[in-house]
């Protein structure tokens, strides 16, 4: 069934036997920059590799050109997908997008020259399923990744599949065709053109199939998509061509993954099975918050979902498909950044080891308020166990480890009252204890690889280490990429004195 | 060229302000104003005074209902406090500058422009451009690519694709929006005098054409003190109220 990739686009209404009318030769300069080669023809655009004539020097980037196929007349699914794409690249940046170039308008020649990204994309993985779990676990983590930063930038991609997702030589993972994304603060040119859903059959989540464009926990639904084929070398939804075929998503329950292969372990199914949910609320709330369980997959609570061994029988079904009639999801119930925005990881960073109670205590109030603000929220709470730069293996010995326990064990004491005042639920607090020789370099470290919102953490205050090892809160201000809360606790009239950066 | 369009300033001198010392951080090379200089507000006659100087300059300045209204008297279907407001205006205005007022033309076209108050099918109508169907309406009524309105006070940006397809969006502030010329688009920037998307913030827009873009800005203005000086010429308290929930 993996022959079955290349389904069709939905909403690709005109798509016809036309021949490619685009004149274009190897050798052809266009605005600069001259065609070397064609390398790919696909449904909608060719791909030549490009180079830059007046350039000069060593060339900056190798580059592609895309060239819309336009079949003869109208055709308004490839004209206006490689409009949108014009629209969305050049506001784009980072390392989990083609670097955007150039581009040319309708009026004269279409193009969009871009960063060639090297490599393969995901798609012959497809035929290799089911992969190992490993494997699986990387490639969703690091597309987790790559979506938190999309999204971030106020886009939502809405055609997340293999084809559409490469890795850079570092392990990156690059997103790339936008002719169906859909920019927050752009008009949709999509939403208006077209009466049919779009995006790839069977990676469409069941909103896309009810016409919303907006909501970022589409793309994970289709990451889901990509995770439950590879890890059991089968489409959860199959690849259905027509709208009614579609919308049976929106009842029929997927075979869970544990049936299909015996080694995937119960969290992963939980993990798949959460990004499968009809409703896109009962799905990740963020991409990072994945990627977040996915780097940690011990710490992922269970629910029914990774038990599950069966489909869900007749009656249930029906009632599913009962319900979804006419449930027309409520567009525009919010933007996306308030989806982002409610959303956060909040890190706190604890040192339980050495912390004074009281400023532990002030530590937990703030976390707890800042917690509290947003339903949405996660928290991950981080010990950093000091290891000696000399010495490392010491740790691997009983005592160190009765020392990583007792850590951990002091992490969750901390939290407690945390867990307890706020139900946190359903994977929402995590804790970590990590082992490194500074402190700070690992908090940095940890938020940016989690893609954290906002770290909160004590001062040391006036105590000896503070003047021995210097301020490890000052080097995370300075040096994280996001808002750092520090809190200390007052000095004579005992009130607290929360900065924040 | 990067060109601002401000419309309905409505007698609104800090607003105006506020927008020209924005606009004035944009490298501006060429002004459009919409109609709509007085009515409402307390400052007519500084506003006009400001629009007959940058016309002077070169700016594109075309006649709003309002404006109409000033000249010729108020018309019997004007709302009482926008008939009462007209007469009080008329009353602080000299003759040149009723006569500037007077010498507007309705629409102008510029290139693959054009530029008119209320729509492209009937300017003297002063019919609003409220949806897609008159937006679709107006676009088929002219043959450029870019209408610019004012009239209506919420920013919006309309497009009309090669197969007739109309959209619309309402903008975000600040971002550039590509609004490539394969397209018609109907461009509605909002009021600066005179807000009603309940954002308080004076609203213009600047058109680049060389990088083909439009960006909408939002610019905060002390409308307290607008607020005081509508109240002290006694002109209608909603006037002045309205400014400050941008209703």
């Amino acid at each position: 069934m993996d022959s079955n990739v290349t389904s069709s686009t939905f909403g690709d209404s005109t798509q016809g036997p036309g021949a490619d009318h685009s004149p274009l030769a190897a050798g052809q300069v266009i605005d600069g920059f001259r065609l070397e080669e064609k390398l790919h023809i696909g449904g909608m655009a060719a791909l030549w590799r490009v180079t830059e004539v007046a350039h000069e020097g060593q060339p900056r980037l190798p580059l592609i050109m895309k060239v819309p196929r336009i079949k003869g007349g109208e055709d308004p699914a490839t004209i206006v997908g490689f409009e949108v794409e014009q629209m969305i690249m050049p506001m784009l940046g980072g390392p989990h997008v083609p670097k955007f170039i150039a581009k040319g308008d309708f009026t004269r020649q279409p193009y969009i020259v871009m960063e060639r990204v090297p490599g393969v994309s995901l798609k012959p993985r497809l035929d290799a399923a089911p992969l190992p779990i490993d494997e699986v676990i990387e490639i969703g983590s690091r597309v987790a990744v790559a979506l938190h930063d999309l999204h971030r930038q106020h886009v939502v991609h809405l055609d997340i599949k293999p084809s559409n997702i490469l890795f850079r030589e570092d392990g990156t993972a690059v997103l790339c065709d936008f002719g169906l994304s859909r920019h927050e603060h752009l008009p949709d040119l999509l939403d208006e053109e077209f009466t049919l859903p779009m995006g790839t059959g069977p990676y469409m989540s069941p909103e896309q199939v009810q016409y919303v464009r907006n909501d970022p926990r589409s793309d994970l639904f289709a990451l889901g998509v990509m995770l439950y084929h590879f890890t059991t070398g089968e489409r959860p939804f199959g690849a259905p061509d027509n709208v009614r075929g579609l919308r049976r998503r929106l009842w029929v329950e997927p075979v869970p993954p544990r049936t299909l292969r015996k080694e995937c372990p119960p969290w992963l199914q939980e993990v798949i099975l959460k990004c499968l949910e009809v409703k896109p609320e009962r799905r990740y709330p963020s991409a990072a918050q994945l990627a977040l369980d996915l780097q940690d997959p011990m710490q992922i609570t269970l629910t029914a979902r990774a038990e599950r061994l069966q489909k869900s029988g007749t009656l249930r079904t029906f009632k599913r498909w009962f319900f979804s009639l006419g449930a027309e999801p409520v567009r525009e119930a919010a933007t996306m950044a308030e989806q982002l925005e409610r959303s956060p990881i909040v890190m706190a960073a604890v040192d339980v080891e050495n912390a004074s109670s009281e400023l532990l205590e002030r530590l937990r109030e703030t976390v707890q308020r800042i917690v509290q603000s947003e339903p949405g929220a996660r928290l991950a709470c981080l010990s950093v166990m000091r290891t000696a730069r000399i010495g490392m293996d010491e740790l691997v010995d009983r005592d160190g480890r009765s020392k990583h326990v007792k850590q951990l064990v002091g992490l969750k004491h901390w939290a407690r009252p945390i867990r307890k005042a706020l139900k946190l639920d359903e994977g929402r607090l995590t804790f970590h204890v990590i082992e490194a020789p500074d402190a700070a370099a690992a908090i940095v470290d940890f938020a940016q690889r989690n893609q954290v919102d906002q770290v909160v953490m004590g001062a040391r205050g006036t105590s000896g280490l503070r003047r021995y090892l210097g301020s490890v809160s000052s080097q995370v201000v300075a040096e994280a990429g996001c808002t750092v809360t520090v809190v200390r606790v007052g000095r004579a009239a005992g009130g607290e004195e929360a900065a924040s950066s | 060229m990067r060109t601002a369009l401000i419309t309905d300033l409505h007698a609104n001198r800090e607003a105006v302000e506020a927008v020209l010392a924005h606009a004035g951080g944009q490298r501006i090379d060429a002004w459009v104003l919409l109609g709509d200089f007085v009515g409402y507000g307390a400052d007519p006659a500084w506003v006009v005074d400001i629009v007959i100087d940058l016309v002077r300059q070169g700016a594109v300045a075309v006649q709003g209902n309002h404006d109409a209204a000033v000249v010729r008297g108020a018309a019997p279907g004007m709302r009482p406090d926008a008939r009462y407001v007209i007469e009080w205006t008329r009353s602080r205005l000299s003759a040149e500058q009723i006569a500037f007022l007077d010498s507007l033309p309705l629409s102008v076209t510029d290139g693959d422009r054009l530029y008119v108050h209320a729509n492209a099918w009937h300017p003297p109508g002063w019919e609003y451009v409220a949806g897609r169907s008159d937006a679709m309406r107006s676009m088929m009524a002219t043959d450029c690519r870019y209408t610019f309105l004012g009239h209506m006070h919420d920013p919006r940006l309309y497009n009309l694709s090669s197969t007739g397809k109309i959209g619309d969006f309402v903008p975000t502030a600040g971002v550039a929006i590509p609004v490539p010329p394969h397209r018609q688009w109907l461009v509605v920037p909002g009021s600066a005098g005179q807000p009603r998307d309940g954002n308080p913030a004076a609203c213009y827009a600047v058109f680049d054409d060389a990088a083909g873009t439009l960006t909408y800005h939002r610019v905060p203005y002390d409308h307290d003190a607008t607020g005081a000086k509508i109240l002290a010429a006694n002109l209608p308290q909603r006037l002045a109220s309205r400014l400050e929930d941008g209703q």
